[in-house]
């Protein structure tokens, strides 16, 4: 099932599809590893809400909503 | 001839413990400046090994080396430009794959290099078995283990660097092995790109611009493909360039088509393709029991509940600290200032060279001395925050907030501090990457209610307002400076300097104890700054003011004025207050606050006393004590001479509050932007504010019958 990573709740864990942001943000995105075939972990979001905090390999990567939202997921697992 | 002295470039992400390992080579050996045209800061250290001069240079940290960023494109304009002999890239090792993406990057760029894998004992906790010599073969450069923070690796690197100008080290021309469609067309681009010669990485180089600087080709390709915008500049003005972007645009097509992505993307996965490859190959990982320490932490300093309340009282230390603990310090340089002043006050005859000295040298001095505490101990406080990786959660938890009003999390440190100081808090800024964002913070962080402006509101409180009032009013100045700071920023983020918020696409970093030479070595770099960029112009400024206020000493007659009172009324000071009344009498001042206003450009606490001065109030301590009787008659002359009531008090307030920071913060603003643009702006922008508000204010008070 495709979602896009802002979707996903604590504990869920998903395979990136496709980063469909654009330009500097998409570029952000990438470099920072979010690629196509990656697997993240949904960690939590801020305490007023947004941004969101994913695991991807071993680390901590914290994004808005907004540009979670310009990501595709496939979901893994429900925890 | 063997050559003794070498040049080393350090890159890496931040927090790969790069700065540690600078700290580690230099030592205090550092200088600290900027690079032309950018607010990126430039970082050098020296140090000497086995009769070699080494020159080290710390690349501003990225995780990448697009031109979407300033600090990228010097990073990578550093490298091409002055060719380091020896590019080290630090590596954090318990994060290897999203480390390794800048080191084929740097790879490259094709200069010689060595990969230090940092914070290996890290990795080591983690369960990770790095093969070293395998990665080494695999990235085609010397791997070598390092825990910066224990000194271990150090010497090895440094035996390293020598061996590489002694020929230890051969340039590997092993590449990223890009898809094989665009490794076709990079090859296309390759070809048809001027080549200058045959030898850099094997693919030949490109010169451009001109300064005759060589880019190696095959980068040039790939940088193309990505669409960097630097380099497409550059190309468009090579020979040929028509050709050049004409196959660009057809290899782009036959890419997209071939691997349904763009080449930017296309390019992007496969580095991290080929990076995954060797980290499966070269990595084992070992499963560990237990929870990393970094998210046990985090469960609860993020926690939905906690996270905001311990976030303030965080902040609460740390102003804490800043200005509780630094506030004795401030008086205790005070004082010594004092000291030094009656001491030249005893030695020196009367005359002009003695109020130069005291009120003008040794005051200036003292005025930019007298913020050291303040600025050591916050940036003591934020280097251990930064260190510590809790900065990046700070950000994190603001975001929402700040977002509203286009500015970044990280803006919120810098706001908050500026009810301190502006001073440290417009050099706290320098912890946000985006250049608007930074500004907007800087421009706006004066309008949150500092430290000098206090005495200014509650000596005018005490003389104008009931005692069961005074809490209010000063909680309307406070939100008043908070509300026209949001707002400000909201307006120049929108129409001053528009433009994409900066994404929140932020690392959080693991949690790690910094070192305490690490804080003072920052807290230093600093205060040092601080001194002697900002301080001179503070000192420049301060005998202007004393010039202001002391000339002329005598009247047309040349006689000398009776009494101080008649002095400043007729000093030049006194006189510009009078050239403004008709600017100011809208707002309800008359020229006697004017001098008060101007004087209070020196600093802000210094309004009061010059209006002291001018109703003739000869005890000016008593007045700073706000001793009862003393304020009494301030207030009485002041509405006798100045027709002063409560609400023109509340208005001069305001105007205290909104109207230009004091020189030293325009010092600070002037030396962080590298310019007198916006230093001058932001006097320019201030007074206007503070002119339109009070005047809307004061006409709006005055139609509804207040302040009769």
């Amino acid at each position: 099932m495709n979602l896009s990573l802002k979707q996903l709740s604590p504990g869920d864990r998903a395979v990136v599809k496709q980063v469909t942001a654009k330009g500097q943000i998409r570029r952000r995105i990438v470099d920072m590893g979010v690629v196509p075939g990656v697997e993240v972990e949904m960690e939590r979001s801020a305490p007023l809400g947004d941004p969101v905090e994913i695991k991807i390999d071993s680390y901590h990567l914290a994004l808005r909503k907004e540009e979670a939202d310009a990501i595709t997921v496939e979901l893994l697992s429900v925890v | 001839m063997k050559k003794n002295t070498l040049t080393i470039a350090l890159a890496g992400n931040p927090n790969s413990g790069k700065t540690t390992v600078f700290n580690n080579l230099t030592g205090s050996n550092q200088h600290v400046g900027n690079y032309p045209g950018v607010t990126v800061e430039k970082k050098e250290g020296r140090l000497k090994y086995k009769g070699y001069d080494i020159k080290v240079i710390d690349l501003p940290g990225t995780y990448s080396l697009t031109a979407y960023s300033p600090d990228e494109i010097v990073a990578r304009n550093v490298i091409i430009e002055e060719k380091p002999d020896l590019l080290v890239n630090v590596v954090d090792a318990s994060n290897l794959n999203r480390n390794l993406y800048l080191t084929m990057q740097l790879k490259e760029l094709e200069v010689p290099m060595i990969m230090v894998l940092n914070m290996a004992d890290v990795a080591e906790q983690s369960g990770m078995i790095i093969d070293y010599h395998l990665l080494s073969t695999l990235l085609g450069m010397p791997a070598l283990r390092m825990v910066g923070t224990r000194k271990e690796g150090i010497q090895e690197l440094l035996d390293l660097l020598v061996g590489s100008i002694e020929g230890s080290i051969k340039k590997d021309v092993r590449r990223v092995g890009y898809p094989a469609v665009l490794e076709a067309e990079i090859q296309k681009l390759v070809e048809i790109l001027p080549s200058e010669d045959g030898d850099i990485g094997g693919s030949g180089s490109v010169v451009a611009g001109p300064n005759g600087i060589k880019y190696p080709s095959r980068w040039v390709a790939i940088k193309l493909l990505e669409n960097d915008s630097e380099v497409i500049k550059k190309a468009d003005a090579l020979s040929g360039s028509q050709k050049i972007m004409k196959q660009l645009e057809l290899s782009q097509g036959i890419v997209k088509k071939a691997l349904n992505h763009d080449s930017e993307m296309a390019i992007v996965e496969g580095r991290y393709a080929f990076i995954r490859g060797a980290t499966r190959e070269a990595v084992r990982i070992e499963k560990t029991d237990g929870v990393p320490v970094t998210e046990k932490v985090d469960k609860i300093l993020l926690n939905r509940v906690f996270g905001l309340p311990i976030f303030l009282g965080i902040m609460w230390l740390l102003f804490q600290l800043t200005f509780t603990l630094g506030t004795p310090l401030m008086e205790i340089i005070e004082a010594g200032f004092m000291q030094l002043g009656s001491w030249a006050d005893h030695q020196m005859a009367e005359g002009l060279l003695k109020s130069l000295l005291i009120d003008g040298i040794i005051g200036g001095v003292g005025g930019v001395v007298v913020f050291l505490p303040n600025i050591v101990l916050l940036f003591m406080g934020i280097a251990f925050l930064e260190g510590t990786g809790y900065m990046a959660r700070a950000a994190f938890v603001m975001d929402n907030i700040m977002h509203r009003i286009g500015l970044h999390g990280k803006s919120f440190v810098p706001m908050l501090i500026g009810f301190g100081c502006s001073i440290p808090a417009i050099m706290a800024t320098r912890t946000l990457e985006n250049p608007k964002d930074r500004l907007v913070t800087m421009l706006v962080t004066p309008l949150m209610s500092c430290g000098a402006k206090l005495p200014v509101y509650t000596l005018l409180i005490g003389a104008f307002f009931a005692p069961q009032v005074a809490g209010n009013v000063l909680f309307s100045i406070y939100l008043i400076g908070i509300s026209l700071a949001l707002i400000m920023a909201k307006v120049f983020r929108t129409w001053l300097l528009p433009g994409e918020s900066e994404p929140f696409v932020m690392e959080l970093p693991s949690y790690k104890m910094p070192t305490l030479k690490a804080i003072l070595l920052h807290m230093w770099e600093r205060a040092w700054l601080y001194l002697r960029k900002a301080g001179t112009i503070i000192l420049a400024a301060s005998i202007l003011i004393w010039t202001l206020l002391t000339f002329p000493m005598v009247d047309s007659q040349g006689h000398e004025y009776a009494n101080a009172q008649l002095q400043l009324e007729n000093s030049y000071a006194g006189r510009i207050g009078r050239v403004i009344e008709p600017v100011i009498s809208p707002l309800g001042f008359d020229w006697k606050t004017g001098t008060a206003l101007i004087a209070g450009v020196a600093a802000k606490e210094v309004v009061v006393s010059t209006l002291g001065t001018l109703y003739s109030i000869e005890d000016a301590d008593a007045l700073a004590e706000e001793e009862a009787g003393t304020v009494k008659t301030f207030a009485e002359r002041a509405r006798e001479q100045s027709g002063f009531t409560p609400f023109t008090a509340y208005i001069l307030m305001l105007f205290t509050l909104i109207y230009v920071p004091c020189m030293a913060a325009i010092a600070v603003i002037k030396r962080e932007t590298n310019g007198w643009k916006w230093p001058a702006f932001t006097i320019a922008y201030t007074c206007t504010l503070a002119w339109v508000i009070c005047f809307v204010v004061y006409q709006g008070g005055k139609a509804l019958g207040l302040g009769v």
